[in-house]
């Protein structure tokens, strides 16, 4: 599994592609610091970025890598070497190399403006560590969709669809049952429908953790109950975890009964 | 050396191998012909584990190799369509494979051969289709298997290439190799094949040596001896 790891990321680390997106996130951090010259500032608006951004780039590369290499796919089949362990190469290693232009993109300016000499270091891991889950999850949420449909297009299509429910759809459903349902207690429901959606998940992991909650209002009470706690923390990266891990054992069960 | 028993494979309603039995013993070239559609891309892939039968077994050097991987070793694959990750170097995916396989290789006399010498720095996106079957080959011939998978071999190359090709297989044969060959270029198959296996409907419908599918056939010509054998689908 190593070797095929290895060589999926050479070959992305290769493509013009993970240079782009690397510059845009090195630009990007660039910007932010030295418009803002506030790092807590900057790592407010960069959540924003990343929250949207690396979901959509994670979905597009994931379902782009698994259509272009189909062939290349077929001749690792026919060597001495199981199934899934071609599959969780490859998917390592889309999921690493997006990592890598995320942690470096973001990294070097932010190392460069003094970050290690600022409060404001366990805000900006704390993004990146969010960064990273997205980045696994995404891809093997992609990976899923593309093992699932034969036709590149409609593979394609679900892929965006999905990336676009969660991003936006979902909010705007919770937004409405909230506005529905607002004469009953909502805050388990609101807790529990934050839990099932990486996106919002990670974006209020972050926001509690900036001190901002307030801007949230009364469910932010609840949530800042919740989120603020050891417990709550644990319970909110478990649950990123199994985000990673589901898609993935789906991945290997679908695996098991496939032709290619 | 391979055995197929009752090998059953549907895409959805399309039932493309219904209740196959072969045999094919160990040493030659067994052509395995039949029209556009009949099972013979599925069957090689049934073979290396690439789809997965509905029903049935299929036996290699005498061990089931369903759900394994281990066996492939023993095992070198021509896909039909040569495709690779564009942003690798020939000289790169050659080492890859190699890296891959707990196994001695011998390259550098099939890149000779094939005239890869000024390609191997070269990136496999920029290569050229031929260029790119070329690569395919000497992939697929510089492992010492007992077994030998050739899909539509001749795809794309020149008329040198094909007869370095040409030589090739007959050099694994005279080694004693088993070699499995689809194509439809009759020529081809007229020329180096021992054996023709002939599919229909995703059974066999022929199996033996040309000559006897000739006499069979009352038909000295393969070309017409096969497309008699596929009229009778047409009819």
């Amino acid at each position: 599994m190593l070797k095929i790891l290895k060589y999926s990321f050479y070959d992305l680390m290769r493509s013009r592609w993970s240079y782009v997106y690397f510059l845009f996130y090195l630009i990007l951090g660039f910007v932010l610091l030295f418009l803002n010259n506030d790092v807590d500032k900057a790592v407010i608006t960069l959540m924003n970025i990343i929250i949207v951004l690396t979901p959509l780039i994670g979905t597009i590369f994931g379902v782009m890598y698994y259509y272009n290499s189909k062939e290349f796919t077929e001749l690792l089949l026919a060597q001495p070497i199981k199934r899934s362990k071609i599959f969780m190469g490859q998917y390592l290693g889309i999921s690493i190399s997006l990592t890598l232009s995320l942690v470096l993109g973001l990294g070097i300016p932010f190392v460069l403006y003094g970050l290690f000499k600022s409060a404001a270091i366990f805000n900006f891991s704390l993004l990146l560590v969010v960064g990273t889950f997205l980045n696994f999850i995404f891809v093997a949420l992609s990976y899923n969709i593309a093992l699932s449909t034969e036709n590149k297009i409609k593979g394609f299509g679900y892929a965006i669809l999905m990336w676009l429910f969660l991003a936006v759809i979902y909010d705007g459903i919770f937004l409405i049952s909230l506005v529905v349902f607002n004469s009953y207690p909502l805050d388990k429901f609101s807790l529990i429908a934050t839990m099932f959606n990486p996106i919002d998940l990670s974006r209020i992991l972050i926001l509690l953790k900036l001190d901002i909650s307030a801007l949230l209002g009364y469910t932010g009470a609840v949530f800042r109950k919740f989120f603020g706690t050891n417990f709550g923390m644990f319970i909110s990266m478990g649950v990123l975890v199994l985000w990673v891990l589901l898609p993935v054992l789906r991945m290997n069960l679908k695996l098991r009964k496939k032709d290619f | 050396m391979i055995e197929f028993k009752n090998l059953h494979k549907r895409f959805g309603k399309l039932v493309v191998l219904d209740g196959l039995d072969l045999e094919i013993s160990k040493g030659g070239i067994f052509a395995i012909l039949g029209p556009n559609g009949s099972g013979k891309t599925t069957l090689i892939k049934c073979l290396l584990g690439m789809v997965i039968p509905n029903k049935g077994d299929i036996i290699f050097d005498k061990k089931s190799v369903l759900d394994k991987w281990a066996y492939r070793n023993n095992l070198n694959y021509l896909p039909q369509i040569a495709n690779f990750p564009p942003n690798l170097t020939v000289i790169e995916l050659i080492n890859m494979v190699k890296n891959l396989r707990p196994k001695d290789s011998d390259t550098e006399e099939l890149i000779e051969l094939f005239g890869l010498k000024s390609s191997l720095d070269k990136k496999l996106g920029n290569l050229s289709g031929g260029t790119k079957q070329k690569v395919n080959i000497v992939l697929a011939f510089m492992f010492d298997s007992d077994l030998i998978v050739l899909d539509e071999p001749t795809n794309g190359l020149d008329p040198i290439a094909l007869i370095h090709l040409k030589e090739i297989i007959q050099k694994e044969k005279d080694k004693g190799k088993t070699i499995l060959i689809t194509t439809h270029i009759m020529s081809f198959v007229d020329e180096v094949a021992d054996e023709i296996v002939f599919l229909l409907d995703g059974k066999i419908y022929f199996k033996g040596t040309i000559e006897a599918l000739k006499k069979q056939t009352n038909n000295d010509n393969l070309e017409h001896a096969i497309a008699n054998l596929i009229a009778k689908q047409y009819a």
